[in-house]
C-alpha cells in the first residue's frame, strides 16, 4: 500500500502516461471509515471510480469508494515527524492516574 | 463532496425510503450519503450540534482554574483534557457537517440562542474540588451517555463517540483522583471536596436529559436507532456507579432518598427537580448569559486573525488554502 507521508508531492501532481492519479479510499462496511487502499490512473473522476472499483473492491472488500485527485493531498513533511509527531504525554492517558480496584471501573 | 455520474445499473429494489428503514431494523449504520427522512436528518443535526456546542462551552467552568491549578502536574493535566474538549467539538461538528449544514451556520445558531449546549455548563466553578467534580460526574455522566452512543445509527456520529470516548476515560480519573486527594486532605480540603459533591450532584443527574414519559424526542429518536438507551436507563447505570465511588471517598451524595434496592438490584434515588432544570434550560441558570457572551466575545476578537489568514493564503499563490480549495 502506498504511504502518502513517504511521497514527495512532485511526484504526485505527475501525471504518468498523461493520466493523472488518484488516491483510492474504501469504506470496507458500514459504520467504518473509509481508509486508503491504494491509487490508480485515470484520465478523470468517472474512470478513476470504475477502475478503483475494479482493482481495489473485487472480492466486495468495500461499500462504498472514493477516489481523490492525488495531486490534492498535503501531506506533512516526512523529515519534521518528530516535532510533529512527538511522544505523547502521559497524563493523557487512563493509565497515568492510579485509582483503586475497589473504585470499580472509571 | 461530488456525486460521480457513474453508477451501476439498478435493479427493481426497494425505495429509499424501505431502504432506510431496512438499514436501521437490521442494525446497520446510516452513512452521509444515504437517503434518510429529512426529520431523521433535522434530529441528528440538532443533537449533534448541541453536543458539540456543550464540549466547546464545555470548556469554560474549567478553563476558569487554569491559572490556579495547585501544582504544576494538574495545571498541565487540565490543560490537557480542556484541550481535549475543544477536539471533540471539531470531531462533532465535522460529523455534523457530513448533513449538509456548515460550521459557520452552526456557529451563528449557537451564537444567537438558538441552537442549545448542555444545561451543565451553566454552573459556577466556585473551588478547586469543582475541578474533580466535574471530571468524575459531569465527565462520568457524560462517559454514560457517550458509550450508548457508539451504537447510534448514524455512522459519522457513533465514529465520533468512538474517538471520543476513547480519549475521556482520563478525563474521569484524574477528577477522581483529584477528589481523593481532597478527601483525604485536611478538613478544609474534604469540606471542599463535600460541598463541590453537594453542588454538582444533582445537575449531573439532570444534565442526562428529562425523564422517559416527558421525553419529547425519545420514542422517534429509539425507533430510528439514535437513541439506543433512555435518558432514564442512563442515569440508573451512572447512579449505580457512582454511589459506590463516593462511598470510597467517604464523601455523602445529596440525597436522602438514596437507597439500595434489593428487589431491582439498582439504587433508588430521590426526585430531580426538574423545574429547575427547565429554568436553566430556558437561559435562567447563574451563568447562561456569561457563557454566551464569553464565546460571542471569543468569535468576534477572534475575527482580524481569521481575516488575516485568509489574507495570507490568497497571497501564498499556489500554496495556500485559496489554492487547493
Ligand atoms: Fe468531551
Ligand atoms: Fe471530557
Amino acid at each position: 500500500m502506498n504511504d502518502l507521508n513517504d511521497r514527495t508531492t512532485t511526484t504526485t501532481a505527475a501525471p504518468v502516461g498523461g493520466y493523472p492519479l488518484w488516491e483510492v479510499f474504501v469504506r470496507a462496511r458500514r459504520g467504518l471509515n473509509h481508509v486508503h487502499a491504494g491509487s490508480v490512473h485515470a484520465p478523470d473522476a468517472d474512470t478513476a471510480l470504475q477502475h478503483a472499483r475494479d482493482v481495489y473492491t473485487r472480492r466486495a472488500e468495500g461499500v462504498s469508494v472514493w477516489v481523490v485527485p492525488s495531486a490534492a493531498i498535503v501531506a506533512s513533511d516526512p523529515d519534521a515527524r518528530d516535532d510533529w509527531f512527538e511522544g505523547s504525554k502521559p497524563y493523557r492517558h487512563p493509565t497515568f492516574y492510579t485509582i483503586p480496584d475497589e473504585v470499580g471501573h472509571l | 463532496m461530488e456525486q460521480s455520474t457513474f453508477t451501476t445499473a439498478t435493479t427493481d429494489g426497494p425505495t429509499p425510503a424501505e431502504r432506510f428503514d431496512q438499514l436501521i431494523a437490521a442494525g446497520e449504520k446510516i452513512e452521509p450519503r444515504d437517503w434518510m427522512p429529512e426529520a431523521y436528518r433535522r434530529t441528528m443535526i440538532r443533537q449533534i450540534a448541541q453536543h458539540a456546542h456543550s464540549e466547546v462551552i464545555g470548556q469554560q467552568p474549567e478553563g476558569n482554574w487554569i491559572t490556579r491549578a495547585p501544582s504544576l502536574r494538574r495545571k498541565a493535566i487540565l490543560v490537557a483534557k480542556v484541550q481535549d474538549e475543544a477536539g471533540h467539538g471539531l470531531y462533532l461538528y465535522s460529523a455534523c457537517e457530513t448533513l449538509g449544514i456548515s460550521r459557520d451556520e452552526l456557529n451563528e445558531l449557537l451564537h444567537q440562542g438558538r441552537q442549545k449546549y448542555s444545561s451543565i455548563f451553566n454552573y459556577p466553578t466556585l473551588s478547586w474540588a469543582d475541578v474533580g467534580a466535574i471530571g468524575w460526574l459531569v465527565d462520568g455522566a457524560a462517559i454514560a451517555n457517550q458509550v450508548a452512543l457508539t451504537r447510534t445509527s448514524y455512522g459519522p456520529y457513533a465514529r465520533a463517540m468512538v474517538r471520543i470516548c476513547k480519549e475521556e476515560s482520563f478525563h474521569q480519573r484524574q477528577g477522581f483522583e483529584i477528589m481523593m486527594t481532597l478527601a483525604r486532605g485536611s478538613e478544609a480540603q474534604r469540606d471542599m471536596a463535600q460541598d463541590a459533591l453537594n453542588r454538582w450532584w444533582w445537575p449531573s443527574l439532570a444534565m442526562l436529559g428529562p425523564p422517559d414519559e416527558q421525553s419529547t424526542h425519545t420514542e422517534q429518536s429509539m425507533q430510528w436507532g439514535i437513541k439506543v438507551e433512555t435518558n432514564d436507563e442512563i442515569r440508573q447505570k451512572f447512579v449505580d456507579q457512582t454511589v459506590p465511588q463516593a462511598q470510597f471517598l467517604g464523601l455523602t451524595l445529596p440525597d436522602p432518598a438514596l437507597a439500595w434496592n434489593e428487589e431491582r438490584g439498582h439504587w433508588d434515588f430521590g426526585e430531580i427537580d426538574w423545574d429547575a432544570f427547565w429554568e436553566v434550560v430556558r437561559g435562567n441558570g447563574p451563568c447562561n448569559r456569561e457563557r454566551l457572551a464569553h464565546k460571542v466575545k471569543a468569535w468576534e476578537d477572534g475575527a482580524w486573525v481569521r481575516e488575516a489568514a485568509l489574507a495570507h493564503a490568497a497571497k501564498q499563490d499556489g500554496r495556500g488554502l485559496a489554492a487547493t480549495a
